[in-house]
């Protein structure tokens, strides 16, 4: 673990803080003109991801977090954990419904996800911003209906609900904006 | 910019011929040094071929007052000055700083000044005359922040500045009293409103006359704009033995801090023992003025070239 000085602290460094990892959000160096100058920081809990504010005498040391964030592959999840393979080094790793949390309705499996280890353990995982999932259940389509006006919920193979213009059917595959949850479009096969 | 930064000097030079206030250039480069503890110097090659270092200005202060014990009478200087690493969107290394001296002016007189000359630039600038409040510092604290300054233990203030979320080991009197200030004080100031704040801990007195009712207190003051720190001023401190004993204790200061100790300047001194006449004098920042008068919150955008292109 190395340690970090007030005066490398930037945007995204990754550091510890009452032994949760921090990632500095917003840092401001306070100088009064005779007076003791400060770092004043705005950090991301990356457990919670919740943001708080905390203000450092300058020149104080922090130390970093070994916090990696490293493209992955989804494998499957086996009841209690989720696996995923580096697919450069073919490592696999577990993440727990904690690091997975609401994203796990995103997760298809082969799909490219982000995630952030955290001392090589999945600290929280990043679903790809779009994917394309089978719609396993909604009710019927209205034929010819294309003008977009109206939706309906749509229930995806990984469990999302979602809502989708009156015309899509059930056994369409549909391309979704995981951040939003919405709808983008059908996606021809 | 640059057209409006030149309007600004000329603006100052206006106000000070019209004041009889002369206009003065001082070295930039010294053989001694400004011991604040707070404040780090730049250090160069010494400036005769033997000898010790020579070290940037952090100031024209020292000069100044030789000045005056030698009888220039009211003087002022727009100086390049230098602090070593300050560099934030209200710092740069090399900046601006316009510094005069009044002879026999109170405090109280000197602050005045400082607004005229305030209220005349937003004038010149074509802005309304700006509402000013004066505080004395206890009294900013009491009002704001709901504290006693003075009577407030070392515990106690710190315990206020972890709730305000201070993170670190337990901070001195001082630094303490300088986070609720800059961090906790000076965000709450109205944003295109003056304040005079004066009567400061007698530990911060720097180069002021300490306080002739309290002596917890000392004659410094300072003026922001909003919540940005623009002027500080002192009654100064005529007494050259009081003097010499400060600097002193800064070096102890510093390497307390794990800093150098750096030559205390015998000139200024020997001045004040020849005798500094009754003055008070102040510094303000002429790029953060310039920066407050344009509306603009960045050191960089009143500079032509600032750290990063210099």
């Amino acid at each position: 673990m190395s340690v970090y000085s007030t005066s490398q602290f930037k945007n995204g460094l990754k550091i510890m803080f009452d032994g949760d990892p921090f990632s500095i959000v917003e840092n401001q160096e306070v100088k009064p003109g005779k007076g003791q100058a400060f770092n004043r920081v705005k950090m991301r809990n990356l457990k919670t991801g919740r943001v708080i504010e905390k203000t450092f005498k300058s020149n104080e040391k922090v130390d970093s977090a070994d916090v990696i964030d490293t493209e992955m592959q989804y494998l499957y999840n086996d009841g209690e954990f989720y696996h995923f393979m580096d697919p450069n080094s073919f490592e696999q790793f577990e993440a727990d419904d904690t690091a997975v949390g609401e994203n796990a309705k995103w997760l298809k499996e082969e799909d490219i996800c982000m995630v952030t280890l955290w001392n090589n353990v999945p600290l929280t995982i990043e679903p790809p911003n779009f994917v394309e999932l089978t719609i396993t259940e909604t009710d019927p389509g209205v034929r010819g209906d294309t003008s977009g006006g109206g939706s309906k919920p749509a229930t995806l193979e990984t469990g999302a609900v979602v809502n989708v213009p009156l015309f899509v059917p059930q056994g369409e595959v549909i391309k979704v904006d995981t951040r939003s949850g919405e709808y983008v479009s059908r996606v021809k096969k | 910019m640059l057209r409006q930064r030149a309007f600004l000097m000329s603006e100052i030079r206006d106000f000070f011929e019209s004041r009889q206030v002369l206009e003065v250039e001082t070295p930039v480069l010294s053989s001694a040094a400004n011991t604040d503890l707070n404040i780090d110097v730049f250090q160069t090659q010494a400036i005769k071929a033997k000898g010790q270092n020579a070290y940037l200005r952090t100031s024209p202060e020292f000069f100044h007052k030789r000045l005056l014990s030698s009888g220039s009478g009211d003087i002022f200087e727009i100086a390049k000055v230098f602090r070593l690493g300050e560099s934030t969107h209200l710092h740069n290394p090399e900046f601006t700083l316009l510094e005069w001296y009044r002879l026999d002016f109170k405090m109280q007189q000197l602050m005045t000044e400082v607004i005229d000359l305030v209220q005349y630039l937003r004038a010149g600038f074509g802005l309304e005359t700006m509402t000013v409040n004066t505080y004395s510092y206890q009294q900013i604290f009491l009002d704001k922040l709901s504290f006693d300054p003075f009577n407030c233990s070392d515990n106690d203030l710190n315990e206020l500045a972890r709730k305000a979320g201070y993170y670190g080991d337990a901070l001195g009197r001082t630094a303490a009293l300088d986070f609720m200030f800059a961090i906790q004080l000076e965000p709450l100031l109205i944003k295109d409103q003056g304040y005079l704040i004066h009567d400061f801990p007698v530990e911060q007195a720097a180069l002021s006359q300490v306080h002739p009712k309290h002596s917890n207190r000392c004659l410094r003051f300072e003026f922001l704009w909003g919540g940005v720190e623009l002027a500080n001023g002192y009654q100064e401190l005529t007494d050259a033995d009081e003097q010499r004993k400060r600097f002193e204790q800064d070096n102890q200061n510093r390497l307390a801090m794990g800093k150098s100790e750096l030559p205390i300047d015998v000139h200024l001194i020997g001045a004040l023992t020849d005798g500094l006449p009754d003055c008070s004098g102040v510094a303000v920042g002429v790029d953060r003025l310039l920066m407050c008068l344009l509306g603009k919150d960045q050191i960089s955008q009143v500079l032509a070239f600032d750290a990063g292109k210099s």
